[in-house]
């Protein structure tokens, strides 16, 4: 379930509603680790976790776990414990290259006691069995699927990177289109991963994102480019750009962590994808560009897929249609890191 | 056999038409009926079975409760236990369409729970409604069925009833996986929400992880549940309705078989007479080399091809009526076991094989103990003879035999019932037809002697005509008295029943008025506010309000009514029957309850109210006619105690003196809205019940009528076949200086006296059947007593009809055979 579709879904589905969201202004900044919890009176809010895993054989494979929150300013004057007034939507995956295609699952319910919800003051997200945990500093993410299972913990080994101007992340010129968002990236990752039933100790590198806003998409965006690298040398990248329906940039901006040197805000003039490759999804007929070139703050990196297929058909259930995987960086023909791309947007404009 | 042949015996068929042709008809009708009763419920189970399969989807068990439904907060605790893989809370509301009295299956859901369970059940948001259209607390999704069914279509405003408030609810779409059955879709949440039952769930359906059992599963839930409320296997739910429809239809076919018995009767009049008229001919057979083995078969072969071919009619005629039935009354016949369901007919190789066997097997009976006469009579004493007399068998006086039926019948009502079947009951009715075939001669004979004073020539003829030939009375008045006897039995218990239901509703419904919010677990609902309101109208003494929930006593029993009602420590307002005990905690118990589940006045019962296990005693018992699994009376202030439900579903408005029903009811109106509220007058609701009553049974008269004219085509066919062999005789009568109008009435009182003998028989036979119905088959199927009631005048005069009908008949039959000349007649013995 990418981002993208989830701030589409609620931003074309959601016109007026007697609910009043709080706005994201530029004033407030985010504050950690009191804003590491939910905010449950914005309209959606997210934790995204990606990350490479290394298992005892040396096989590398990317993974991924979300919780969304989504508050749908339905049921709200009838509390009870069905109430759909806060939503609890993940999903996870497992790119494996020896499957060929992705691994994923979904979870979705109502925030209801011990079944689902996002707390707040802490990071701590669930549903059914499915959680993402921070407990003494670490994360501990748990999720079973039918085809996959992993039980990972992921500790911090840097601060945490605010994205934006202390957090505020403009989406487009306007600066209404905004978020909260920071990143924590080089997170070490080591735990247990069960593929084809079978399981794997693994290690690794990952990355965790927390954003929440309640208006987000500007009008004429197609679809997003998002990407969020951990560079070998401790240096992070967030960058990503907001395409209209001609594939142009609405909007785009990063963030650059340099080892030594203080996190730098990309402005939208620092930041652009060129595409290099594209590879066509035999099921959905949409093309993706699977190998990219990004040019951020300076840098000039290039992005190529762990295997081309890590498309998401979600049609038969939450309706999107997407690109989420994991992605090597190359620079100067070298790789120096590994991180995650997610491009959305490509097989049609999302439309409720 | 050889087939040479076929022409002299099956071709006789063809040569008394009207006898087979009447033996066909009584065999087709029974068959039909039989048929009918039996393709009908099988459609109806089979489409309420596939309903309860896609409804309960996928899942290994389903907890359920009573149908007020049970807290919500066992839905946290039985989807985190680690024995469940996946559970889906469901809440069910019957809500009545705002301003009628349709209802409409409502089913709460989870939508982010049904997946795993119950994708069936899944809403589809139409073109232009958002991804949220199925949370939201206006929108309602409709299946096919009820689209249709209601006319409408997505975009359409469908307006419901709750409380006694209207409730506009949008329809956002359809329900695609509920196709062929009527029911509608909304979010758990906005149901309990907009219906009034908040923290309410009505079932959890859940699925077991993977390599656990049912019973293992059962074992580690069944603990955690409050008390009223159960974890079982989904099958259990079709169970119960089959069997609680099971009694119903069991009860109509044995009328069929009734009737297709009466068929066998005729068959076996018409076999035996034939036979008679055909003993030279068999001579002549039998002389020429025809095995006596071979002639036996090959009667029996005429029997079973007049079964066989009424067996075929009926089949094709129970179709016709199943199908007509089904349009008309729906799959239950009209007793409300399957609503909300459409049945269609299929075709049933095995029921049809069945029946067919059925018919084929009735004519062979019929034609049995003719056959073996005409088989075992010596050829040469039959050509030499050539008289009918000594060929009518089964003539034979067997008051033992009688006896030891009557005895038996008696010894098999003890039986207690056979899985919910009276099998006791029904082979008691059998017994006890036979204990009146056998005494048949007897009673013959008794009659011709009650007329022995009366010195006319004819009737002299007559009577000792009957008492040389009196199997010629077994073989005209066995069928006589086996209709007469269904007829009678039918006739005493309808009155016995609709006499106590009259009774019972007026006992029941001591209020002038009633307003009605609706049924248990519907949208439909008196909260105290409204309570207040209708209790302060103008013209309103004392108000009654009534509450009614289910609970479920037993797992493998249906769910047990309680209704909770304003009551007096004696309990004086309902119909008790059986002793009453003083307790400061009572319960009146049905006569089901008791039945069902072994409680009486005095036992202490546990019954789960909001959860917890209370102990009461039962005070009585009461009769009921309305519910067939049970219902239970509990004081009104009791069960809000216990409970803290202050809702309502009916009120019972006593008036001031002066205050006529229609006006308080306009007033009512007037306060409510004219849509929310049904009102009824006591006196509308009784006449509405009797009318149903007799709706319901009308199909028992016409069955009785059938079968009464089917037992005086007997007495006709008898007499005419008789009378053709008795040609002779009429001849001689002549010849000595009889009038032809004598001859007239010695046939007519043969006839009568025959039919008298059947219908005394009947007379006696079926007042003990009746008597079996009410106390045995009644009792054991649906559970409930009656005060016998014989209506005397009505079976006066039908006896009377009967015989004079039979005199009748006899007198037209033998008419043919008066009119030869006498000389001719005389002449053909020489």
């Amino acid at each position: 379930m990418g981002r993208m579709w989830c701030w589409l879904l609620l931003v074309v589905t959601l016109p007026a509603l007697a609910v009043d969201y709080p706005p994201v202004r530029p004033g407030r900044s985010v504050s950690l680790p009191a804003d590491t919890g939910a905010h449950p009176g914005y309209r959606t809010e997210w934790w995204y976790v990606t990350g490479w895993l290394d298992d005892e054989a040396g096989v590398q494979r990317g993974f991924q776990i979300t919780f969304f929150r989504v508050r749908t300013g339905i049921g709200e004057q009838a509390p009870g414990r069905f109430s759909p007034a806060q939503l609890i939507l993940a999903h996870a995956a497992v790119a494996d290259a020896a499957q060929g295609r992705l691994l994923h699952a979904e979870r979705s319910a109502r925030a209801s006691g011990l079944l689902a919800g996002a707390a707040t003051g802490r990071t701590h997200a669930w549903v059914g069995d499915w959680r993402l945990e921070e407990r003494d500093g670490v994360f501990i993410a748990e999720v079973s699927a039918r085809e996959f299972s992993y039980s990972l913990a992921l500790e911090p080994s840097q601060p945490p990177m605010l994205n934006g101007r202390a957090g505020f992340s403009q989406k487009a010129p306007d600066p209404r289109h905004a978020s909260y968002y920071y990143s924590r990236p080089q997170l070490a990752v080591s735990g247990e991963v069960t593929v084809d039933g079978k399981r794997h100790v693994v290690t690794g590198r990952a990355w965790l994102d927390q954003e929440w806003s309640s208006e987000l998409m500007p009008e004429g965006a197609r679809g997003w480019d998002w990407v969020g690298l951990n560079l070998d040398d401790g240096g992070a990248l967030m960058a990503f750009r907001m395409r209209d329906g001609e594939g142009r940039a609405l909007w785009s901006a990063g963030t650059l962590r340099t080892p030594g040197e203080p996190d730098r805000p990309l402005a939208p003039s620092e930041v652009s994808f060129e595409v290099l490759e594209r590879w066509r999804s035999p099921r959905t007929g949409a093309e993706y560009p699977v190998h990219l070139r990004v040019r951020a703050g300076g840098r000039v990196l290039e992005l190529t897929a762990l295997m081309p297929d890590q498309e998401l058909d979600s049609r038969r259930s939450t309706g999107a249609v997407y690109w989420e995987g994991a992605v090597r960086v190359i620079e100067a023909g070298r790789e120096i890191g590994r991180g995650y791309l997610e491009m959305t947007g490509y097989l049609e404009t999302i439309r409720m | 056999m050889n087939r040479a042949l076929a022409p002299a015996f099956l071709g006789s068929l063809g040569s008394r038409r009207l006898t087979t042709l009447l033996s066909m008809l009584a065999i087709a009708l029974g068959i039909a009926l039989g048929v009918a009763v039996q393709v009908i419920h099988d459609a109806a189970l089979d489409e309420f079975d596939h309903g309860m399969r896609t409804l309960s989807g996928e899942a290994d068990l389903q907890i359920v409760g009573p149908r007020g439904g049970f807290a919500d907060a066992l839905f946290e605790i039985v989807v985190l236990r680690p024995e469940v893989a996946a559970a889906s809370p469901l809440l069910e509301t019957e809500a009545r369409l705002f301003g009628e009295a349709r209802m409409l299956r409502v089913i709460g859901v989870d939508i982010f729970r049904l997946a795993e369970v119950q994708p069936v059940l899944f809403p589809q948001p139409a073109a232009g409604e958002d991804r949220f259209a199925a949370l939201r607390d206006d929108a309602i999704f409709l299946s096919p069925g009820a689209m249709q069914a209601l006319g409408l279509k997505a975009g359409d405003t469908l307006r419901l009833q709750s409380g006694l408030e209207p409730l506009p609810l949008r329809v956002a779409g359809g329900v695609p996986g509920m196709a062929g059955q009527q029911v509608a879709v909304m979010d758990i949440a906005a149901a309990q929400h907009r219906f009034g039952r908040a923290g309410m769930i009505s079932r959890i359906d859940l699925r077991l992880r993977e390599g656990l059992d049912l019973t293992a599963g059962r074992e580690a839930l069944g603990p955690l549940l409050p008390a009223g409320v159960q974890v079982l296997a989904p099958e259990r739910a079709r169970q119960q309705a089959a069997g609680l429809s099971r009694a119903y239809r069991v009860n109509l076919t044995m009328l069929a078989v009734i009737a297709l018995v009466t068929g066998g009767f005729l068959v076996f009049s018409t076999q035996a007479l034939s036979v008679v008229r055909r003993r030279t001919e068999f001579a002549f057979l039998r002389a020429i080399g025809l095995a006596r083995q071979e002639l036996m078969r090959w009667l029996l072969a005429e029997g079973a091809l007049v079964g066989a071919i009424g067996a075929a009619a009926g089949v094709a005629l129970g179709y016709g009526l199943a199908a007509a039935a089904l349009t008309l009354l729906g799959g239950d016949l009209g007793a409300g076991y399957f609503a909300g369901i459409t049945p269609r007919l299929a075709f049933e190789p095995i029921v049809v094989a069945v029946f067919l066997a059925l018919g084929t097997v009735a004519g062979v009976v019929g034609a049995w103990l003719p056959a073996r006469e005409a088989a075992t009579v010596s050829p040469a004493m039959a050509l030499k003879s050539g008289g009918d007399a000594a060929a009518l068998g089964g003539g034979r006086r067997h008051p033992g035999w009688a006896l030891g039926a009557a005895l038996l019948a008696g010894a098999a009502c003890l039986v207690p019932p056979w899985a919910g079947i009276p099998v006791g009951g029904y082979v008691a009715v059998a017994l006890l037809l036979a204990a009146g075939v056998f005494a048949l001669p007897m009673l013959a004979a008794r009659l011709s002697r009650v007329l022995a004073p009366l010195r006319m020539v004819p009737v002299t003829l007559a009577r000792s005509r009957l008492a040389a030939v009196p199997g010629h009375v077994v073989v005209a008045g066995a069928g006589v008295l086996a209709s007469a006897a269904l007829a009678v039995a039918m006739a005493i218990m309808v009155a016995s029943f609709r006499h106590s239901v009259d009774d019972w509703l007026a006992q029941i419904l001591p209020a002038e008025l009633y307003a009605r919010g609706a049924r248990a677990g519907s949208s439909g609902y008196f909260d105290p506010a409204a309570q207040a309101l209708i209790a302060g109208t103008p013209g309103v003494a004392k108000v009654d309000f009534i509450r009614h929930d289910t609970v479920l006593l037993a797992p493998d029993r249906p769910a047990v009514v309680l209704i909770a009602r304003p009551l007096t420590a004696d309990g004086r307002e309902l119909p008790l029957v059986g002793e009453r005990v003083a307790t400061d905690r009572p319960v009146w118990i049905s006569e089901a309850v008791a039945d069902l589940y072994g409680y009486g006045a005095g036992d202490t019962i546990g019954l789960p109210l909001a959860g917890e296990l209370r102990e009461f005693t039962v005070a009585g018992v009461w009769r009921d006619y309305a519910r067939q699994s049970g219902a239970i009376m509990i004081p009104l202030e009791r069960y809000r105690t216990l409970s803290g439900d202050r809702l309502a579903n009916d009120a019972a408005l006593h008036l001031l003196p002066g205050e006529t029903p229609a006006a308080v009811a306009a007033r009512l109106r007037e306060r409510f809205g004219g849509e929310a509220l049904e009102l009824a007058q006591a006196g509308e609701i009784r006449a509405i019940s009797l009318r149903i009553f007799d709706r319901t049974f009308a199909v028992t008269y016409l069955l009785e009528a059938v079968a009464v004219v089917i037992g005086l085509f007997g007495v006709a066919a008898s007499f005419a076949a008789l009378a053709a062999a008795r040609r002779r005789e009429f001849g001689m009568l002549r010849h000595i200086g009889l009038t032809r109008r004598q001859v007239g009435l010695m046939l007519a009182t043969e006839g009568a006296l025959t039919a008298a003998a059947g219908a005394l028989g009947g007379l006696v036979v079926g007042g003990a059947i009746s008597l079996v119905l009410v106390e045995v088959v009644n009792r054991q199927s649906f559970h409930w007593s009656m005060d016998f009631r014989v209506p005397f005048g009505t079976l006066a005069a039908f006896c009377v009809t009967l015989v004079l009908l039979a005199a009748l008949a006899a007198v037209l039959a033998g008419r043919q055979a008066m009119r030869q000349e006498a000389v001719m007649a005389v002449k053909e013995d020489w």
